[in-house]
């Protein structure tokens, strides 16, 4: 027996060598073709980290797409041409993907790699999911916070960023300069829905608002946040003078820009991304700000804020599903891989590890923005089946509200509520409820 | 016969009548583009008519547009038609002048009106400052958007005003002078000579115009997106700025747009499409048959 096993054991060791000996085929690398919404500067920042992948991995060979949006995603998915990896910037969208089969799975591969979902934080794990199904991760998160302006702070007497509603008002009003005609100069901070990054989602976080009762069903109308912040902001407005603010916005530069409003000191206090930091040092470095939790209507809830972020995942019907989660996985999971592109496109890092990477390049004004993003009582979006044109139907009732349109709050939340929850039901395909 | 129809047939199958078909069948289903359609029977319609909180708000504003626009254009193309037909001097310049907006791309004279009426940095209201006048908000202001969508209407009438200079210069010579021996001034030569004249004209640029209204959607979206100050956001936020400001730019194709191609609802999407078309087919019917009684018999 032993003598029989001996020769097996030869036997083996002679195949082995026989095979290491054996010329090499080496086939070509596998194309992977990825799909990013990221242009110029963030777009190169992405090739860079996809070269590094491919540098590791030579049996691939990563061809990266910029400026994509969802309509070609969609697009593509519906004509089978689509990508090997895509990644989106609405992570709205997620109830579609996930919903109707767009987006894979990710379920299986991510336990076989050993991958689990606690490397995330809640809010983003939250973000990448719908109906039970995990088709997306998340590649870098955009959180919000309050910039401030320092020097206009120091004119007008404030030590500091406001933390309650109260102080953000009594701020506001002492920032606010009129011209002599009555119009506004410079304006506290501008609550004005559509104002650059102000949607409802991002300003009801610190007051506490949700959208959904334990049911699933929209609840705007008995949650007490939403009327005391659409309360306040209108107040807000009113304060300002509705026509007087739409003039002051019409004539201010593009959000995306130099002429950004906050940038040139024509409003004092603004909600924005961390994304923001990097513009500014780009174009304003001379700029003296600060950056802060927005202020919250309940102390407990300070430090809070609002998060969502580029969400990447695998396209269903792809011919390289393995080699696509690979990179998927190192994409959004390697700390060395989120720590650089979170210092090459200020976005930040979306594992819980890559926030405390000694890679990361330290900043002061940055570092507000990792804080919050660990924060728990963080929150995002609703994820719905009806993706972002759930929280648009919302903005649409809160844009009506500031103009006045709306004179009866309750009773207009009672029927957002219900159209919500309509929107919903025709989106899942069960027509009105 | 069938082989010269051949190419007819194959263009009108492929580009209108299968999409018509399908359209159709998809507005039964629910179907968002990358699952299967799946039938919901009449759950679409129920939904466009009974509860969308939109659509109603787009067809108010689309029926705004056709009742206020057509009108002035085929008026303001008309009375542009009659004072070229009637220059002595400069005729070539002056044609050239009134026609050359209706050249301009939909999108660059849309940005351009917008750029133009902007309330705070925009000439129109600087110099109605100038003047001692605080100029309206435009763009920006929901009483005044659709009004600065007609000025951009009115402005690119050229099109239409070529059509009535030709109709007006082929008016026969021989009828305007017996209607003068006959007594007739200036006025009721163009009421009994002129209109009666050119009426299928004005018949074809009522139905036009119509239509163009039911299907009004570049202007809209572009003036709205660029007012909104959304222009060079991500296209995540196209959707909020569809209808700015307050949805009264909000017409019945921008929603459908909406519907379709942002909430990726193509089912729902189809209905609405299918009642555009029978609205569209209803109007011009309507038009057509009630022309009868205006339009000159002779003329046709």
């Amino acid at each position: 027996m032993k003598r029989v096993a001996l020769v097996a054991a030869l036997l083996a060791l002679v195949l082995a060598g026989a095979a290491a000996g054996a010329p090499r085929h080496r086939s070509a690398p596998t194309k992977l073709t990825v799909w990013v919404g990221w242009s110029a500067r963030e777009l190169a920042a992405f090739k860079k980290l996809a070269a590094e992948y491919q540098k590791a991995n030579p049996d691939v060979s990563l061809s990266v797409v910029g400026s994509i949006n969802d309509d070609k995603i969609v697009a593509a998915i519906r004509a089978g041409t689509a990508p090997d990896v895509v990644s989106s910037f609405n992570s709205y969208n997620v109830g579609i993907y996930c919903g109707t089969g767009g987006w894979i799975d990710l379920s299986s591969l991510m336990k076989q790699s050993g991958i689990s979902t606690s490397m995330f934080p809640p809010t983003t794990n939250y973000y990448t999911q719908y109906g039970g199904k995990k088709c997306a991760l998340p590649l870098l998160a955009d959180t919000y916070g309050l910039y401030y302006n320092k020097t206009l702070f120091k004119k007008a007497g404030i030590a500091g960023p406001p933390k309650t509603i109260a102080e953000l008002t009594a701020d506001a009003k002492k920032l606010t300069v009129r011209n002599s005609d009555g119009s506004l100069k410079q304006v506290g901070i501008d609550p004005f829905i559509g104002f650059y990054e102000n949607v409802p989602e991002r300003w009801i976080l610190p007051w506490g608002g949700t959208y959904t009762d334990s049911s699933g069903k929209a609840h705007l109308a008995t949650d007490p946040a939403w009327t005391k912040w659409l309360t306040w902001q209108k107040q807000m407005i009113d304060w300002y003078g509705y026509k007087n603010l739409v003039k002051f916005q019409a004539g201010l530069g593009d959000e995306f820009s130099a002429s950004n409003a906050f940038e040139v000191g024509k409003v004092a206090m603004n909600l924005d991304g961390e994304w923001r930091v990097a513009f500014i040092k780009a174009e304003h470095p001379t700029l003296d700000y600060g950056t802060a939790p927005m202020p919250a209507a309940n102390p407990s809830l300070y430090g809070s804020g609002y998060i969502n972020g580029t969400i990447i995942g695998i396209p269903k019907n792809g011919k390289h599903t393995q080699q696509a989660w690979d990179f998927v996985k190192w994409v959004t999971t390697n700390t060395h891989a989120l720590a650089e592109f979170s210092n090459a496109i200020k976005n930040v890092p979306s594992t819980t590890a890559s926030t405390h990477s000694k890679e990361l390049v330290p900043d002061t004004h940055f570092a507000t923005f990792l804080k919050i993003f660990a924060n728990p009582k963080s929150g995002t979006s609703p994820i719905e089946a009806s993706g972002a044109s759930y929280t648009n139907l919302v903005q649409n009732f809160a844009t009506k509200w500031q103009a006045g349109q709306v004179k009866d709050l309750h009773g207009g939340l009672v029927t957002l509520d219900k159209q919500l929850d309509a929107q919903v039901s025709q989106a899942k395909g069960g027509g009105v409820p | 016969m069938l082989l010269l129809m051949a190419p007819w047939l194959v263009g009108f199958s492929v580009f209108f009548g299968y999409p018509l078909v399908m359209s159709a069948y998809l507005s039964l289903n629910h179907y968002d583009l990358l699952s299967p359609p799946r039938w919901v029977g009449l759950a679409n319609y129920r939904y466009l008519f009974s509860v969308d909180p939109q659509t109603w708000t787009a067809v108010k504003n689309t029926l705004w547009l056709i009742v206020v626009l057509v009108p002035l254009q085929v008026l303001s193309a008309f009375g542009l038609a009659i004072m070229l037909a009637r220059a002595r001097q400069g005729v070539g310049i002056f044609r050239t002048i009134f026609y050359l907006p209706a050249l301009a791309p939909p999108v660059a004279a849309t940005l351009g009106f917008v750029f133009i009426l902007n309330p705070a940095t925009g000439p129109v209201n600087t110099i109605l400052g100038h003047l001692g006048i605080s100029g309206p908000l435009w763009f920006q202001d929901p009483h005044w958007s659709k009004p600065s969508l007609v000025l951009l209407g009115i402005w690119g009438v050229g099109n239409t005003m070529i059509i009535f200079l030709a109709a007006v210069l082929d008016v026969p010579r021989t009828l305007y002078e017996s209607a003068q021996l006959d007594g007739a001034g200036p006025l009721q030569r163009l009421r009994y000579v002129t209109l009666p004249s050119i009426s299928p004209v004005i018949l074809f640029a009522v139905v036009l115009g119509v239509i163009q209204g039911l299907q009004y959607f570049t202007q809209a979206y572009v003036a709205a997106g660029v007012a909104a100050g959304q222009a060079s956001q991500a296209a995540d936020v196209t959707a909020v700025s569809l209808g700015y400001p307050l949805d009264s730019t909000l017409f019945y194709p921008v929603l459908l747009y909406q519907h379709g191609f942002t909430d990726f609802q193509m089912g729902y999407a189809s209905a609405m499409a299918m009642f555009l078309l029978v609205v569209s087919f209803a109007v011009t019917l309507v038009i057509v048959l009630n022309s009868r009684r205006w339009v000159h018999e002779g003329a046709r």
